[in-house]
């Protein structure tokens, strides 16, 4: 019931903030979505989608974190290792 | 799929899984809410890749598998009802009620629709003016702006026949519930991403306090999940109990504000009762005073009866993270997806169905 899916917004349509839609593309897949609730999203933005409802648009900047705590975690245990 | 392939990587999870066996040194139980989640754990595998003292808790968080019998009855009441067409997601369909589904009332010939979207049955409606067109409104915090906007639309439409079934439920409540239960084990939560998504962090902050639990808002991939699992594993090796966003990508710390305000606009929060469970104070919406005229219950006359569960089903204790699907004596023989006796053998985030689909015999031959 949660699932909600990320998508890649490539057109919008209407003025009014509740009715704007977006056609969404899901890996070639493309539906048409309501936008009501991201009134930022923007054409080429990726969106999380459920049951027909943009629900939030997708942070590229927070996207490579899963990757890059790793890392960090690494370099802290380093400092915490006694020198040899 | 961009954000979705990414977070698959198989040599990324094995990192996280090293890590998360290095930073443990003692037995934890953690409780990942969503239903979503304990799907991609089973389809993944990923509880087989954390190290044996860390056990995951499946929680309640599948909206299918907790909405009362009572409220499933009233819908087969409703959806049996001539001139009536009754929308709902396909996850309803199977769900068993006292005596029937709504496939077997469609069967019947009652007019059961399956929508994708709320805002389908307010078309489904304006296209049929002789018809009343109810939608059977199942969903957690996720859900509820999506059933708001179809209410909104309705109003704005001025449209008289349409109404909704409500079921939405909240889920802070109900892990404030599950933590005061004397049974309890767990010691830390994966929150659920999505339902974060509209709602933002801060309320988990009074929980984690309250319980001195960490909570971590955790995303739905397999590395979401493994993620949250070291984040959460880490605040309890240092004695932490903090509201941490693993799923930042999605979930900004105040939600979804457009969706909050229409949320607030056209609910209110009540009691409600969950399949399983039992009452849960302030854990459920019901459409405000002004979207009343759009409620289902209230049209129809429909009254309030309470009904046993079959006692068959140990379900409640499944979603209470009590005992998992294979220690019930029902799990695949008596009770199979074909024939569930209750919702979580039915739903697509229920655990029984995961453990089912994902573990089959081999999860009767652990138990």
């Amino acid at each position: 019931m949660c699932l909600a899916i990320p998508g890649k917004i490539t057109s919008v349509a209407g003025e009014d903030p509740l009715s704007r839609t977006g056609r969404v593309d899901f890996g070639g897949i493309i539906k048409e979505v309501s936008l009501a609730f991201v009134p930022e999203a923007k054409i080429g933005d990726y969106v999380i989608v459920h049951v027909g409802f943009a629900l939030s648009r997708l942070d590229e900047s927070e996207a490579n974190k899963v990757f890059e705590y790793l890392k960090e975690m690494d370099e802290l245990a380093d400092l915490k290792e006694p020198s040899p | 799929m961009k954000f979705l392939d990414e977070y698959r990587d198989a040599e990324t999870a094995r990192q996280y899984a090293r890590e998360i066996a290095r930073v443990t040194t003692q037995p934890w139980s953690i409780m990942e809410v969503c239903g979503g989640q304990t799907h991609t754990i089973l389809k993944f595998s990923l509880d087989q890749l954390l190290p044996e003292c860390l056990t995951l808790i499946h929680g309640p968080g599948c909206p299918v598998c907790v909405t009362p019998l009572e409220l499933i009855d009233q819908a087969l009441e409703i959806a049996a009802r001539p001139n009536t067409i009754f929308c709902s997601f396909g996850d309803m369909l199977r769900v068993p009620g006292s005596t029937a589904d709504l496939l077997s009332v469609k069967a019947g010939g009652g007019d059961v629709r399956i929508v994708y979207s709320p805002l389908d049955a307010v078309r489904i409606a304006g296209q049929n003016p002789a018809s009343q067109v109810v939608f059977f409104a199942v969903g957690f915090e996720t859900t509820a702006p999506a059933t708001a906007l179809a209410a909104y639309q309705a109003a704005r439409q001025g449209l008289r026949n349409f109404s909704i079934l409500v079921s939405h439920v909240l889920v802070p409540p109900a892990m404030e519930a599950l933590l005061s239960s004397p049974n309890c084990r767990v010691r830390g939560f994966l929150a659920a991403g999505h339902v974060c998504a509209v709602m933002g962090c801060a309320e988990y902050e009074p929980i984690a306090a309250k319980h001195h639990v960490p909570i971590v808002v955790t995303g739905f991939e397999p590395l979401d999940i493994l993620q949250g699992v070291l984040m959460c594993v880490l605040q309890l090796e240092q004695g932490r109990a903090e509201v941490e966003n693993q799923y930042a990508r999605a979930v900004r710390q105040t939600g979804n504000q457009p969706a909050r305000e229409l949320i607030r606009q056209v609910f209110t929060v009540v009691p409600r009762k969950w399949r399983g469970v039992g009452e849960i104070p302030r854990s459920g919406l019901a459409l405000s005073e002004a979207y009343a005229t759009f409620d289902a219950a209230r049209r129809f006359g429909l009254t309030h009866r309470t009904v046993p569960e079959p006692a068959e089903c140990l379900s409640g204790l499944v979603l209470q993270g009590q005992i998992k699907p294979p220690e019930c004596p029902a799990f695949g023989k008596r009770c199979t997806p074909e024939h569930p006796l209750g919702a979580t053998m039915v739903s697509s985030e229920g655990a029984c169905a995961a453990y089912y689909r994902y573990r089959g015999v081999a999860a009767l031959a652990g138990a």
